[in-house]
């Protein structure tokens, strides 16, 4: 996690809380630095209130507690216009009654700038879209992906050095969103752009950010690069949320150093690395990925725990092969195994034994 | 595609072309659907469309002074209008006649009513001259009785007239199209009279005037023709054919008793038509009232549409109207400038309310809608009558700026029965028509686009001004059009608290409809005020396009 108050922070969340109805905390002690040029992802279920602490960025909500800083400067005071932080809507925003360079030029004249430089910056902002053909077009008149374009340029042509973004991709189909996924982040990085991207899909958050937040219940439960998060997660939350994963539930029987055996519940030992665990008893939910499960024998470690699996189904992927087995009681415990030339292909019924290495199986809170 | 045009029309499966079973098909579709809507079709076509169509024939319709003074106006072709004297004999004695015929079917005093619209005098002159047009005939009946009693027994005259040989229909029957026309209804029925050729030969104009009698005691009084005396204007029209009538070589029933007349010819009283009227009224020698006749002559006439416009149709073509009679363009201008003051004063007290609506929570928005549409379920008259109340001079307003001492006692405010009042209160009735349109539309406006604006650096009043209010121009549109036709046509209001200055077009549409009955008139000035709706509904449509009209 890092430093809440590092000097190099750009903008920073302080022990920000947010409140609505003055009953529930919809954000509950917030803390968040980011250094400039950073691409920072909030990601989290519906509700959880990521668009909560975007829009007390932007300024329209002010936050019930705590102190948000930009730059140096604290902002809870500052109105919005005079934030300068660029926003591109879920449902983008367009102006409906201007055409698309108008609403381009909109943060310009706002600016009183001279009309030979809104020119030439409205052009040019449409260049880093490749949209310069639908300058005199209304937004009706264009398809989604268009617009998105134009208000991702909306955003950036006023030369914002904070944006802010909340899904943006949301109603786009699986192929463009792929595409524009690629263009943010690469338009983010050339510009130097300081970004806070706002999505509930885990796969944008993993392929966009240089670090993703995850929030649930009002709070960041863990911040960290996608690989990280992906292997290191710190709670079972976050395990759960990211990628695909499996849990067995259990006491913890014995820690030894950087080790930890644990006893289902059926009585099964397994072999984890203690990550919110600390003493012998108390109770955890391990958690392993499916493609780190090992099915051959002869790669496990000698003298580690192994489990009896039933195959209950078996899916060809092309690429991959996705094997469901029954695992001390769960019935969704998911393997992935590589599509390699000696790989066995398991048939339903087949009894086998599976095992990790100790270090890829992670002892979690117990949820 | 191109397989099809290569082969020809597209057949369907039972071999007819595609087009044509598809015609079919959506034909049956459209019939069932007329017929689901046909009664509120009916309705619509009963009740709207066909009074309004009604009242566009009426502004230009004038068939009355052709239907009852056919003849005379006739004759009057041969008058030349500038000419500054009376018609000459001819025009009266059709007059006599016309006037004869109208004042037996008692419509004499329409058609004076009529012309009076255009003259004053006209009115009374054909009141009285119905009454006097008798006594003519009076005089010559007395005159016949002394030469031979039987010239005024009933049985005498119909076999006289009936005559001998062959009959003649002709004179019915153009009695029966004239007196429909003077009634203003189809004459059906059987007359039981028809002359012979001889008689119609001999005595033209008595044939005419006994033929009308005929037709009109058969089937007006529904009385027996042979039984009844007949009109004194049958004895004026004998007299008038025995004067050139060559009796030899006729034979028929009282051919003695006619020639006995003949030979008394001199006993009669004769005098000129034009003498008589003069006696009757100075007025019916007086060339105006004739040009005002002829001019108003034709069955169809701008008349009325020249009238609402503030000129007149004179002999010497359309004139503005005097000073002194010039109404209506002003009380249209009034119309159109206090139409817009109560629409823009709609959208500055509507606009904000709507706005706040918009952007309530839905449940408060709906308790506040409710408030707005409160006024709606209170009577119109009541409303008008709080305003009433509270604008008086005695009224609460004053006596609480007079209270607190900010108008003197002497000088309070008046504010009702002007302009003022009217705009006033008609503002308040007419405020929710602004609202509604408003609010529904800010409604569909997502507060991001207000936020956006925000966020590009607008100030709250340019957000406001440059992306919130364009987007709710759709909505003033709509609520500006309801408020300003539903205002140039208001009638209530003004009449209570309008008082001289304050009244609309509309009241005098109505004043003219109930009081002084010119139909023709108020017809024309409704016409002119549909057009005025639709022209400005028109341009409406060109500048601001009625698609963006959201209503709901
Ligand atoms: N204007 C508001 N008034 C009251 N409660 C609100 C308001 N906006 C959001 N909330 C509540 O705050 C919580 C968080 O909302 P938020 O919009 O931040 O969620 P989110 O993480 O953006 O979810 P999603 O992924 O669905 O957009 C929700 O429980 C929501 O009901
Ligand atoms: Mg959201």
């Amino acid at each position: 996690m890092a430093d809440a108050s590092t000097d190099s922070a750009f903008v920073e969340f302080q022990r920000v809380q947010k409140s609505y109805d003055g009953e529930t905390l919809v954000v509950k002690d917030l803390n968040l630095s980011m250094p400039k040029g950073e691409f920072l992802t909030m990601l989290g279920p519906s509700g959880s209130g990521k668009t909560t602490c975007l829009m007390m960025l932007a300024g329209f909500e002010t936050a019930t507690n705590g102190e948000i800083i930009l730059d140096g400067q604290p902002i809870n005071n500052i109105p919005p216009h005079k934030r300068g932080i660029g926003m591109v809507f879920q449902n983008y925003a367009l102006f409906p009654h201007m055409t698309v360079g108008e609403n381009l030029s909109f943060p310009l004249e706002v600016r009183k700038m001279g009309k030979s430089d809104r020119e030439a910056k409205v052009r040019r902002a449409l260049e880093m879209v490749q949209m310069n053909d639908y300058q005199g077009r209304r937004p009706t008149q264009l398809s989604g992906g268009q617009q998105q374009r134009i208000a991702l340029a909306r955003a950036l042509v006023f030369e914002p050095e904070l944006v802010l973004m909340d899904e943006p991709l949301g109603a786009l189909d699986k192929q463009l969103r792929e595409h524009m996924q690629f263009e943010i982040t690469k338009l983010a990085h050339n510009l130097g752009i300081t970004t806070v991207y706002v999505t509930h899909d885990q796969t944008e958050a993993l392929t966009m950010s240089d670090r993703v937040a995850v929030f649930d219940d009002g709070r960041i439960q863990q911040l960290a690069a996608p690989d990280t998060l992906y292997e290191e997660p710190e709670n079972s939350f976050v395990a759960q949320f990211i990628g695909e994963n499996n849990t067995l539930e259990g006491v913890v029987k014995e820690i030894k150093g950087k080790n930890a055996v644990v006893e289902l519940d059926g009585g099964e030992l397994i072999d984890c690395k203690p990550i919110n665990v600390s003493k012998a008893g108390e109770r955890t939910r391990v958690s392993i990925r499916p493609e780190r499960v090992e099915i051959n024998k002869d790669r496990l470690q000698e003298g580690v725990h192994t489990l009896k699996a039933e195959v209950l189904e078996f899916v060809y992927m092309g690429d991959i092969f996705r094997t469901r087995l029954k695992v001390a009681g769960n019935e969704d415990f998911v393997i992935k195994t590589r599509n390699a030339p000696d790989q066995r292909r398991l048939k339903p019924g087949e009894m086998i034994e599976i095992g990790w290495l100790p270090d890829d199986c992670r002892a979690l809170d117990a949820g | 595609m191109s397989d099809t045009t290569e082969t020809g029309p597209v057949i369907s499966a039972d071999g007819v072309p595609l087009k044509k079973s598809l015609r079919r098909a959506l034909r049956r579709q459209k019939l069932r659907a007329l017929g689901l809507i046909a009664p509120l079709l009916i309705f619509v076509l009963i009740a709207f469309v066909a009074p309004i169509l009604d009242m566009l024939f009426r502004s230009v319709e004038n068939q009355i002074v052709s239907n009852t003074l056919p003849a005379t106006v006739e004759a009057l072709q041969d008058w030349d209008e500038n000419s500054g004297v009376a018609p000459d004999e001819p025009v009266y004695k059709a007059l006599y006649f016309d006037m004869f015929l109208a004042a037996e079917a008692k419509r004499h005093t329409r058609l004076g009513s009529r012309l009076n619209y255009e003259k004053t005098g006209l009115s009374s002159l054909f009141r009285s001259s119905g009454r006097r047009v008798d006594d003519l005939g009076d005089d010559y009946a007395d005159a016949f009785e002394d030469i031979d009693p039987r010239l005024t027994e009933a049985g005498f005259w119909f076999s006289l007239m009936s005559g001998e040989g062959e009959k003649n229909e002709d004179p019915v029957a153009s009695s029966r199209r004239r007196l429909s026309g003077v009634a203003d209804s189809w004459l059906f029925g059987e007359v039981g009279f028809a002359p012979s050729q001889e008689i119609t030969q001999l005595l033209p104009e008595t044939t005419r005037a006994y033929s009308e009698f005929a037709v009109f005691t058969a089937l007006v009084d529904e009385d027996v023709v042979a039984e009844e005396d007949p009109w004194e204007a049958v004895y004026v029209a004998l007299a008038l054919d025995l004067a050139n009538a060559d009796l030899s070589s006729y034979s028929g029933p009282g051919i003695e008793t006619l020639r006995m007349a003949q030979e008394n010819l001199g006993n009669l009283p004769i005098v000129p038509f034009k003498d008589f009227f003069e006696d009757i009224d100075d007025d019916w020698v007086d060339p105006e009232y004739w040009q005002t006749i002829a001019v108003f002559s034709p069955s169809y006439t701008s008349g009325y549409f020249l009238n609402s416009v503030d000129l007149q149709k004179t002999a010497d073509g359309i004139e503005v109207r005097p000073e002194n009679q010039r109404i209506y363009m002003m009380l249209f201008q009034r119309t159109m400038f206090m139409s817009l003051m109560i629409t823009g004063s709609c959208i500055l007290l509507g606009y904000p309310v709507a706005w706040i609506l918009a952007n309530l929570p839905m449940r408060t928005a709906n308790l506040l809608m409710i408030l707005v549409l409160l006024p709606f379920w209170t009577s119109l008259l009541v409303r008008t009558s709080a305003w009433k109340v509270m604008l008086q001079q005695q009224g609460v307003i004053n006596d609480t700026l007079v209270w607190l001492g900010l108008v003197d006692d002497a000088s309070r405010l008046v504010m009702i029965n002007n302009q003022f009042g009217t705009i006033v209160a008609m503002t308040h009735i007419l405020l929710p028509f602004m609202i509604l349109p408003l609010y529904s539309v800010m409604q569909t406006i997502p507060p991001s686009y207000l936020r956006a604006a925000k966020s590009l650096g607008a100030t709250n009043w340019t957000a406001f001004w440059r992306v919130y209010f364009p987007q709710s121009v759709p909505g003033i549109g709509a609520g500006s059009i309801l408020v300003f036709i539903l205002s140039i046509g208001y009638y209530i209001t003004p009449e209570i608290v309008g008082g001289t200055t304050g009244v609309f077009i509309s009241n005098r549409i109505a004043y003219h409809i109930s009081s002084s009955l010119n139909w023709g008139l108020a017809a024309a000035l409704g016409t002119i005020l549909l057009a005025v709706v639709l022209i400005l509904y028109w341009a409406y449509d060109k500048i601001v396009g009625i698609d963006n009209v959201k209503l709901g």
